[in-house]
Order: C-alpha cells, then structure tokens, then sequence
C-alpha cells in the first residue's frame, strides 16, 4: 500500500493486486478504515488471472510461517503461530481456551497478547532462542525506539527461552525440558520466510530465501522491484520504507535493514530443531509422506520424484522450508502456475482482451 | 445467519471464516491422503489443510472464505 500510494503520489499510474479478499496483506488484514484513494484495486485475484503491460512492478508478497514437523505436528490442535491470531480474527472462539505459545520469533510475543486480550489463558510462550540472544537484541532496541515501547506493550507472563516443542498429543504438548502441558490448542511457528516465488519465476536473483535487491529496492531484473518481507523479515516499518522508497524512486531511509538483521541473528533456529522429526512423524502433509521415507534421499527432487514429496496442494509452500531448513536441500525451480488453479479456471470464457471473468481460487 | 454444516444448522456472525466455524464445532476440516484428521494450520491460504466443501463445490480453502447466508458445508472429504 505504501508502494501504491508513493507511486500514485509520482503522478503513476497504479493498479494493485492482491490475492486477499480486502487490502493491507496479512498485517491489516483488510480492516474496513483501509483507504486507498487513486489506485486501481484487483482484490482477490491469483496473478494468472491478470493479463497486461505495466512499465515497473513492485514487488510486495509478504512472508508465511515456517511450520517446522515434531511428533504429533499434524493433530488438528496443533495451528501456526500467526494461523492462530488469524483464525482468531476470522471469529475462532478462543474465550476461556488454553493456549501454549512456541516456536521462534517476536511474533510469538504478539500473538499471546492478542490471545490474551481475547480471553484466553495461556500458560507458557516457549521461545526456542537462548536468553542471551534475547538480551542482547533487547539492548539493541535503543536504535528502533518504536519497537521498545512495542516489546513493553506485549511483555508477557510464562515466557520462557531456550525451550521448544517435542511432542504433541491429543489435549496438550511436550516441551523440551520434559514439561507437558495441557492445552486446547498449540500456537506454533518458527519464524517467518518471503513468499519468494513469484520473484524466483521472474528470475529475479535470491540471497538464499531473499530478493537481492540495491538502495533503491531494484532486483536484477530490468523493472522489477521487491520491498518488505520479501527483502528481509523485518516487520511493518520496513516494509512500509521500502515501500516507499520503490513508489517514488528514491532510495529506501531508516535503519530498517539492520533491524531485519538483528532479528535474523537473534531468532536463528538452533541446531536441535533440525532433528525433532522421527521417522514416523509427517513431513509433507499434503501427501503424508513421513521422514523416514526421504532422511536418506540426496535432495527435494529425489523425496519429490521417489515420494510425493512436496507434490501436493501447497506446492511444497510448507515442506519445502522444512526440509531446506532440515537438510540444507537448496530450493526447486519454480513453474507456472504461482498457485494452484481448478482446471475449470483454463476453460472459462474470456473476454476479448484476453482477462477471465473474476473466478474463485481453490 | 445460518448454515449448515455435515447438514446440521449452524447459527454464525457475519464475517467470520467457514475455517472458524468448524474449528469452532470442534470438527475436522479434512483428511489427509491416509486418512488422518486435519485442519487449518496458517490462516492465510497457503497451506492447503483447511479444504472442504462448500454449496456442493470444493474443495476450497474455508480460511478465505466468509460465511454466507443459507451455506452448505461439507467436511471430512480428501
């Protein structure tokens, strides 16, 4: 939104797309207050569905949660950290719930004061980063003072570090210094990685799971640009800089990319969340394919050709972290379409410019 | 409003997810190829664990899709 509204403000004109059914991604979550006065607004749409020219795109698709397998990941109690605080929002009755909080990041802290504020009791957040880690990114804080009074806002009772998940089971969940808690739900995440692909099938050049991008938030692709989540796991501020700073064509202000940086460095996964998978437990939950079956293989295309692996709805969107997080296992090449798509959207009719009418994704 | 879900009526807010509503049952969105109980995970669409049937369509994700008025909802399918 900042990127459309910079843009707009440069006398461009903008269209903005989002596969959401209201604005402001997965932040705003399309709030009825959201404005965005000027812009051409394709709400709801898969990119497929959109056909046209545009002189510069501006990337913005955000993050998604990395779900990391453990013993009983796949009970239906067992929700993401932020697919918790979003199922909430989306009318969860969550009122007199227990709820235990883990995984990794800030987030976490978020999610528990909003669980809270919607009267539910929750006993432990289980941050699996090292106290140490922690104070010292506390420290820090002093060079983003909005994010200080933010942590002070969700200062949280049963918060506790260097502790993560290793069993759930029906009614509660293991943690990793043998306590087992009794819960209607476990909130779990452990970070947030960019919603890469489109970038990726536009050949954009990656830093790992990130667009590289210069001052100015230009990829290596002539015209395309990529701001927020995508560039870093930094949050709010620095998406809406970047935004900005990609609208108007100048160069991205703040020191919002060294916050992206604290965070990475503090909320690092630690070397024994690569091995909370047994051999039974699901890593592909699209096609139920356990840890077992591919520990051995040489890479994703093998688990994928050999096993299913990653074959499945969510084009390896949940696995496919896991593992390259698991095993080191360097991502797949990404193929059209973006997103899945019903045979059905190939067929419909389209109008003479070539746009189908508005369809529903699956 | 009302729906109906695995043909039971069910009284629901405007606005809410049909993901909600049947986390809210205390039932299962779907199951999975061998048969386990799933459902939703991200709330945001990208997982996929949410499907079920919706008005004799699917399957289709329930976390992005707001109750409608006369609904009929359909769980448990793969």
């Amino acid at each position: 939104m900042a990127a459309a509204r910079a843009a707009r403000d440069q006398g461009e004109r903008v269209l903005l797309l989002d596969d959401n059914p209201g604005l402001g991604g997965q932040i705003w979550r399309g709030r009825e207050d959201l404005r965005l006065e000027g812009v051409e607004l394709g709400l709801g749409h898969t990119l497929t569905e959109w056909r046209g020219e545009a002189k510069r795109l501006i990337l913005a698709c955000g993050a998604r949660e990395l779900l990391l397998p453990f013993p009983g990941w796949t009970m239906p109690h067992v929700v993401g950290a932020g697919g918790l605080q979003a199922l909430v929002k989306q009318g969860l009755a969550i009122q007199g719930k227990r709820v235990v909080v883990c995984g990794s990041g800030p987030l976490l802290l978020a999610v528990a004061a909003n669980l809270r504020k919607a009267g539910a009791e929750v006993p432990r957040v289980a941050e699996q980063a090292p106290w140490e880690k922690l104070l010292t990114f506390g420290l820090g804080l002093w060079r983003w003072p909005s994010k200080i009074f933010e942590a002070v806002g969700y200062a949280t009772s049963g918060y506790r570090a260097g502790l993560w998940p290793v069993e759930a089971w029906e009614g509660g969940v293991t943690l990793s210094d043998g306590s087992k808690i009794n819960c209607d739900y476990v909130a779990c995440g452990f970070g947030l990685v960019a919603n890469g692909e489109l970038a990726r099938l536009l050949g954009c050049r990656m830093n790992g799971g990130l667009v590289a991008v210069d001052d100015w938030q230009r990829t290596s692709v002539e015209g395309v640009y990529a701001v927020g989540e995508m560039t870093g796991i930094g949050g709010v501020e620095k998406a809406e800089a970047e935004g900005r700073a990609a609208g108007a064509r100048q160069r991205v202000t703040g020191n919002w990319g060294a916050f992206a940086s604290a965070l990475a460095k503090t909320f690092a996964l630690r070397e024994e969340l690569r091995a909370l998978a047994t051999a039974e437990t699901i890593v592909c939950r699209c096609e139920d394919v356990r840890w077992g079956r591919i520990a051995t293989m040489g890479g994703k295309r093998q688990a994928r050709l050999e096993a299913r692996c990653g074959m499945g709805a969510c084009q390896a969107r949940i696995c496919g972290p896991a593992l390259e997080w698991m095993c080191g296992w360097g991502p797949e090449n990404v193929r059209p379409p973006l997103f899945p798509l019903s045979v059905r959207e190939f067929l419909r009719d389209r109008d003479e410019a070539g746009h189908p009418p508005t369809g529903h994704s699956l | 409003m009302k729906i109906r879900v695995n043909g039971q009526e069910v009284e629901v807010q405007a606005g809410m997810s049909v993901a909600a509503v049947v986390m809210n049952l205390g039932l299962a969105a779907r199951r999975s190829v061998t048969g386990e109980p799933r459902g939703p995970v991200c709330g945001m669409g990208v997982c996929f664990e949410c499907r079920l049937w919706v008005d004799g369509e699917g399957p289709l994700r329930s976390c992005q899709m707001p109750v409608r008025e006369g609904m009929e909802v359909v769980t448990d399918a793969v």
